[in-house]
């Protein structure tokens, strides 16, 4: 759970050292909460991309939140919808973690959203102080600091555990090959492309395995 | 900054949190309404590894918008350290602050070398 903080902190200073303002880089935090998307939004509004290529990346980055909100659904199935926007709301790769490990080793209980809804809010708090806390800081840290690597560092800790077979090692090699292959394209649209074709490699390497 | 200011920064905020929040909230609250192909279920299981691994590469192996594949770039090296310190503790907090370390170690190095 604390492992969030030192994100948020980095956060709040790429935002300041990306020219954001204090308000803008503090609402990025609660109205978006969503660090990897804040990360890169934050990076391509101080390198002047438009509004639309900023909107498509995050949309591309958060993806991975539809996968989340697949594997939660059948717990959520028997919530009210207000609930269920709530917790959605709060659905953080760290918060579907916590929440998908609980469902996992106690079952569908009845108060099980209630462990969902502490967890998530704990987190959405830590996310908006050690923001503010980097906005502070920010100014402060010395240019030359390669605080930006923190970004690749985070998804190398998400990603290596969870390649667990070569369906998915093979989507993530063939993601990473494009990715770097399409360095040049403007805007990371090479990211979509990367991305899909990893889709494609991990679906075709399943298929031959199975 | 450069390019956006006022009500498009704060549109562009709204809209990505927006996005953001339908993204999370799309299967919990279609479930009972739709029924996924099951090919689009497989290829939603690769979805993470594929973003990730195609942040990740590019952000690593390039400097000031460039690719940069020899050993003067630092982050190479530190970003494989950080593979294996990933593999073997499974930790974020860890990976983050063994592969910082690494590449400030490495910058230190190399700029002494005078490279």
């Amino acid at each position: 759970m604390l492992g969030v903080a030192p994100l948020g902190m980095i956060f709040g200073a790429l935002a300041i050292g990306a020219h954001l303002s204090t308000v803008a880089a503090q609402a990025m935090s609660s109205v978006i909460f969503a660090g990897s998307a804040q990360y890169i939004a934050a990076q391509l509004l101080g390198s002047g991309a438009s509004g639309a290529v900023i909107l498509l990346v995050v949309f591309v980055v958060n993806l991975r939140h539809a996968l989340y909100s697949a594997s939660l659904a059948p717990h959520l199935k028997h919530l009210k919808p207000a609930w269920k926007a709530g917790l959605a709301y709060l659905l953080t790769d760290e918060a579907y973690a916590v929440a998908i490990t609980h469902y996992n080793r106690s079952g569908d209980g009845a108060y099980r959203h209630w462990y969902f809804l502490g967890a998530g809010l704990t987190l959405w708090s830590a996310w908006q102080a050690s923001t503010a806390l980097g906005i502070l800081i920010g100014a402060r840290i010395p240019p030359g600091w390669p605080l930006g690597f923190a970004l690749p560092l985070t998804f190398i800790a998400l990603l290596v555990p969870s390649l667990k077979d070569r369906a998915s090692l093979a989507a993530a090699a063939a993601a990473g090959l494009v990715g770097l292959l399409s360095v040049g394209f403007p805007y990371k649209t090479g990211l979509l492309a990367a991305a899909l074709i990893g889709i494609v490699a991990g679906l075709a390497v399943e298929r031959r395995g199975a | 900054m450069k390019g956006m200011s006022g009500i498009s920064l704060w549109l562009t905020i709204v809209i990505a949190g927006v996005l953001t929040f339908a993204t999370r909230l799309s299967f919990i609250a279609l479930l009972e309404r739709i029924k996924l192909p099951a090919w689009f279920q497989r290829a939603l299981r690769f979805v993470p590894a594929a973003v990730l691994s195609a942040i990740i590469l590019p952000e690593t192996a390039s400097r000031n918008g460039a690719l940069d594949l020899s050993l003067h770039n630092p982050q190479i090296l530190a970003g494989c350290l950080a593979v294996l310190v990933a593999w073997r503790t499974k930790n974020v907090l860890v990976t983050i602050l063994a592969g910082m370390a690494a590449l400030l170690a490495l910058q230190a190095v190399l700029g002494r070398a005078g490279l």
